[in-house]
């Protein structure tokens, strides 16, 4: 039996009945990422040490009969941009290098509460921005899948511990698509949320409005556990809330289901081959009984230009903390403004630089009209696109991503090629409804997957969606 | 839309980032490829159309306005991370 390869309820179930203990479950994994990991470079620190005591704890309850939780012992990853008291926190960024958390993340939080084992922290794109984890300032992470691929990102670490087994599930955060991307070309299942369901609180900040705390597993029924544990409305976070109703939780029928197939994403520049994947995958809801029919977004064509306004510009406002004063890297000149200069110009890289300085323009005396303004108005014809398509259907179905996972260094000279792979995906930040990525097949050996979205705080549909066709197509 | 040198120089400035002779030329020809890539939302009408800034629809979320003494770990802690401190102080190079 290899322990790093089990589900959520497999190791809770193995724990109790004393099959193996916390410790050799954790070991497990910390072994699998020494075999694994330096040609993967999913995490960018160990917690070894941390794992290891929180795993003694575990057995000692089990050991005195206390009664321990579904995640208890159960060894996991989070995503190097969530604080983890006492530990090294990069947002893969030079100028947090040696940034040691000062507080845990609510998520963390209520995770340790749960009994998690946390193993270590994911590599990513820094501060969040990119779609392939090349822009990390510590080296990208490669695809399990093929080595000479990206994992996908911004969350690409996350996304490919999992795929490699080196965790059982892993924390993700996803501003336009940065869980769900890497998750459909690394062959995992990941939730965005619905916005204001999982508290930030302790997520480092890149762009607040779009910004979603998620996580990966390898199963849906995983990725459920987790997220009834770290939802919910959190004091820290004026911005998360529950939903009025807790309405669906799930109480309802594949057979009355009626699914919506958005006809501006099935257009030029999908890969054939992914569109027929996808469109296979929505067929086996309709054996189960599902109705599918086609629904129009008009405006699904502007979402990304308009993303690509919003979140520089909320990067560029959140960014300017850095300026070597409070903390990170900070480099010695003669002045002030020399200290900022010098700091900002080694701390980041490239892409940051570029959204720093984009979000900046758009801001600015003159532009602040017509690009910023512009943008949040064509935010709210993208949210009304949504709500006009649910009056008629349940859930949206649709390719994570155009293609599947493209090559190291293909696309990292051309921003917008870039940019490109969040295509079906940052639509939905825009409008703060939650999705999902499930695996729903292979070009190759290159794993597809398939994008579920839900109407504001139908998170537990979605996921109960997502857990019939794992069921069915097994 | 292509942007002049002297409006990187402008937006570098106003953005508090030191850039090379070269990266400016870098980022001068990407910035512009960017900007040309939001151009299409022109095309909108959005005349009659409100902004939207946040989704969920809260509004005035407020919390008493009290403070909390940090404990000594904590202080620590945070003033661990500073670069330079004098007497339990942030240090500063002079503003004015």
């Amino acid at each position: 039996m290899n322990l790093n390869k089990l589900t959520i309820k497999q190791a809770h179930q193995g724990l109790l009945k004393k099959k193996f203990s916390a410790v050799e479950l954790t070991e497990a994994v910390l072994n699998q990422i020494k075999r694994r990991d330096k040609d993967i470079h999913a995490y960018l620190t160990l917690t070894e040490e941390l794992a290891l005591s929180q795993a003694k704890r575990i057995d000692k309850k089990i050991a005195n009969k206390e009664k321990v939780g579904l995640l208890a012992g159960v060894p996991m990853a989070v995503k190097d941009i969530i604080l983890v008291e006492g530990i090294r926190c990069t947002a893969g960024s030079k100028i947090l290098e040696n940034y040691i958390a000062p507080y845990d993340a609510t998520v963390i939080k209520k995770l340790k509460q749960a009994g998690a084992i946390i193993v270590g922290k994911t590599n990513l794109d820094e501060f969040g921005m990119g779609s392939s984890t090349e822009n990390s300032a510590f080296g990208p992470t490669k695809n399990p899948h093929d080595l000479e691929r990206v994992p996908g990102g911004s969350s690409g670490g996350s996304a490919a511990a999992l795929a490699s087994d080196q965790c059982i599930y892993a924390l993700g955060s996803d501003t336009a698509g940065s869980i769900r991307q890497p998750a459909s070309l690394c062959g995992v299942v990941g939730l965005k949320p619905t916005y204001g369901r999982v508290s930030r609180y302790g997520l480092i900040a890149f762009a607040s409005s779009l910004d979603q705390i998620g996580l990966m597993a390898r199963k849906a029924e995983d990725v459920q556990i987790v997220f009834e544990m770290i939802k919910g409305k959190d004091e820290m976070d004026s911005t998360s809330l529950n939903p009025l109703l807790e309405k669906t939780k799930g109480e309802f029928q594949i057979k009355d289901l009626k699914i919506g197939l958005p006809k501006e994403y099935f257009i030029k520049g999908i890969d054939p081959v992914v569109e027929k994947i996808i469109k296979e995958a929505v067929s086996q809801y309709e054996k189960m009984g599902a109705q599918v029919m086609e629904v129009s977004l008009p405006h699904a064509e502007y979402a990304l230009a308009a993303y690509y306004i919003i979140q520089p510009a909320e990067a560029s406002a959140n960014l300017a903390r850095y300026d070597g004063i409070k903390y990170g890297l900070s480099k010695e000149a003669s002045d002030l403004l020399g200290v900022y200069l010098q700091t900002r110009q080694e701390g980041f890289g490239d892409e940051v630089r570029r959204r720093i300085m984009l979000g900046t323009y758009t801001l600015s005396a003159g532009y602040y009209e017509a690009y910023y303004i512009k943008a949040q108005k064509v935010r709210t014809l993208i949210k009304k696109d949504f709500i006009k398509a649910f009056e008629k259907i349940d859930v949206l179905m649709t390719p994570v991503a155009p293609t599947p996972a493209f090559k190291l260094g293909e696309k990292i000279d051309d921003p917008v090629a870039m940019y490109l792979s969040d295509i079906y995906t940052a639509s939905l930040n825009l409008a703060g409804l939650p999705g999902i990525s499930i695996p729903c097949g292979q070009v190759g050996k290159l794993p597809v997957g398939l994008q579920i979205i839900g109407q504001q705080f139908d998170d537990e549909k979605i996921l109960k969606i997502a857990q019939e066709y794992e069921d069915r197509s097994l | 839309m292509k942007l002049k040198k002297e409006q990187v120089e402008h937006v570098a400035k106003l953005a508090h980032l030191g850039l090379s002779a070269q990266e400016k030329r870098k980022f001068q020809k990407e910035l512009s490829a960017i900007l040309d890539f939001v151009e299409k939302l022109k095309q909108v009408k959005t005349e009659k159309v409100e902004p939207t800034a946040q989704v969920t629809g809260l509004e005035n979320v407020s919390r008493p306005d009290k403070g909390r003494a940090k404990t000594k770990q904590e202080r620590k802690k945070l003033l661990d991370l500073v670069p330079q401190t004098k007497d339990g102080y942030v240090k500063v190079k002079t503003v004015l």
